[in-house]
């Protein structure tokens, strides 16, 4: 079973053009990928369309093998909870502590707080935010930010990961460890996309690539 | 918890099993025009909170009425030229108390009888020459075993001058009049309730789009829409709750004063009639109940209607 899977999907805004065309791709389990393109390309608007935030106005999308046309919002809430999302502008709750942002993917399951301590916690600190996890969204750096977007992302374990610009934020040396996270989470399992228009991001792993341009997608496995 | 820093770093214990912050309200509370809208409900609780204590006084008082009137009849025998008004009060009286159901009948002297007159005609003058109709006033026992109709027939047997006046008409009138002040009352309460439920959904549409990014997020990281709404109708709840309090409250010692000053006009003829209107002008534990009652009902439904004004948005989201 493929985790996402795109068949003659077609969007367009109004009675505009359409912005994307004919897009056909699978994304299959444990695969690691590169969305990349142009600004401006639709990238952003193509994860959007695999998080069931729009639409398609053509075409079958089926995510976890179900076509999200004929979904309840009963099962679009499970299927978000297998997928992660990295928010190109971090999408971060500004009244709520590093801590309580990153356990909210948690909170809302209604997993009590007892049980996900040490895990939020671990992982804080894997990602570098162990001192810094009291301190809410606006007083952290744009790198803090993005690593603690990641780690809310990550701490449901998903199976599909969908990262908006992942090191759009930070330093390359930074970028460079961020990337080594996401191939650490990819060796775990999970099937991760990364939309990004960094060549030498893309130049330190060997993986797929994606390119969306002028509507169309174009696959290089 | 305590904000420093601005608001910007949530100081808190961090001994090893101690919360980190699980807790924390995930509709920032300053971005609910919350002030404004605990406003607005005070003000509607306390207007439905008045009332329905105002309903409760009125039901409360016709009750009073009904029951002290009912308990009462009055004989009243006119003068008639050729007969002797004295022995037929005398003679009425004693069919009076023989009659089954009547705990007591008193006549009232010719003395009291133009006593009563004095307000309408003054002081000091000889009623000795006007025909003034004396009064029986008879109370009936509780038990309801009285037959007016019977008493009636035989007082106009024995004494034809004398007719019997059970109260009915007046406590019919007093009666509807009552229960059209508490219609009028519940409406009121209805309206205000329709106002203040329409109030809160224009506050939960307007916290909803402030808040648009959370709400976003939390859908997108797996929440289910009835937690979204669940967030927003607790928050709500706790509003409605505060409004609501500050607006019983307001209505029961509104009402507390009412009573203190109906109190000091006491024994005026104002405050007499005040009182006669509405009995001790006061609401009783019933009245506090009520009111206390009003409250909650406000509360719950802030939080039932922005929850559904959530859900609804929500619905059209997806």
């Amino acid at each position: 079973m493929t985790i996402v899977s795109f068949d003659n999907v077609g969007l367009r805004y109004g009675m505009g053009a359409e912005i994307l065309r004919d897009l056909s791709f699978t994304i299959a389990p444990h695969s690691f990928q590169f969305l990349t393109g142009p600004s401006g390309a639709g990238k952003t608007t193509l994860l959007r369309l695999i998080l069931m935030s729009l639409r398609p106005t053509r075409g079958v999308i089926r995510l976890f093998g179900a076509d999200v046309s004929r979904l309840s919002s009963d099962v679009v809430t499970s299927l978000r909870r297998r997928t992660g999302v990295v928010f190109q502008d971090f999408r971060l709750l500004d009244h709520l502590t590093a801590y309580e942002n990153v356990s909210l993917p948690l909170r809302v399951k209604g997993v009590e707080e007892t049980r996900y301590r040490s895990e939020v916690v671990e992982l804080l600190r894997w990602v570098g935010l162990g001192e810094r996890m009291h301190l809410m969204p606006p007083v952290l750096s744009g790198g803090e930010k993005q690593r603690c977007a990641i780690a809310r992302a990550l701490i449901t374990r998903p199976e599909l990961l969908l990262a908006d610009e992942p090191t759009g934020n930070v330093d390359p040396s930074l970028a460079r460890r961020l990337i080594r996270l996401f191939v650490e989470l990819h060796r775990s399992g999970t099937a991760v996309v990364i939309a990004t228009h960094d060549l030498t991001l893309m130049d330190q792993v060997e993986a797929r690539r994606m390119v969306l341009g002028e509507g169309h997608l174009h696959v290089f496995d | 918890m305590s904000s420093t820093d601005g608001g910007t770093t949530r100081a808190r214990a961090q001994a090893d099993g101690g919360s980190l912050g699980g807790g924390a309200a995930l509709v920032p509370a300053r971005s609910i025009a919350g002030r404004a809208l605990i406003t607005v409900i005070a003000i509607m609780t306390f207007l439905a909170a008045i009332a329905a204590g105002a309903a409760q006084i009125v039901a409360s008082a016709s009750a009073q009425w009904t029951s002290s009137i009912a308990r009462e009849a009055t004989i009243q025998i006119k003068p008639r030229t050729g007969r002797d008004i004295d022995a037929d009060v005398a003679r009425a009286t004693t069919i009076a108390r023989a009659a089954p159901g009547v705990a007591e009948a008193r006549a009232y002297t010719r003395q009291e009888a133009e006593r009563l007159l004095e307000p309408w005609l003054g002081k000091g003058l000889d009623l000795g020459e006007l025909p003034v109709p004396r009064l029986i006033v008879v109370k009936l026992n509780p038990d309801g075993r009285a037959d007016l109709a019977v008493l009636g027939r035989e007082l106009a047997a024995a004494a034809p001058g004398a007719t019997l006046d059970d109260h009915r008409l007046w406590v019919s009138r007093l009666g509807t009049m009552a229960n059209a002040v508490v219609i009028v009352a519940v409406a009121l309460v209805l309206l205000v309730l329709v106002a203040t439920a329409l109030a809160v959904a224009f506050a939960t549409r307007g916290a909803v789009s402030a808040n648009r990014d959370i709400v976003e997020v939390l859908h997108f990281i797996g929440a289910e829409d009835s937690y979204i709404s669940g967030e927003f109708g607790r928050h709500f709840l706790r509003l409605g709750l505060e409004g609501g309090a500050i607006g019983g409250l307001g209505a029961i010692l509104c009402l507390w004063f009412a009573g203190l000053i109906a109190g000091r006009f006491q024994a005026t003829p104002g405050g007499d009639q005040i009182e006669a209107l509405f009995g001790g002008f006061s609401i009783g534990w019933g009245g506090l109940v009520i009111i206390i009652i009003v409250g909650l009902i406000v509360a719950g439904l802030t939080a039932y209607m922005s929850r559904q004004t959530v859900a609804r948005h929500l619905a059209g989201l997806s």
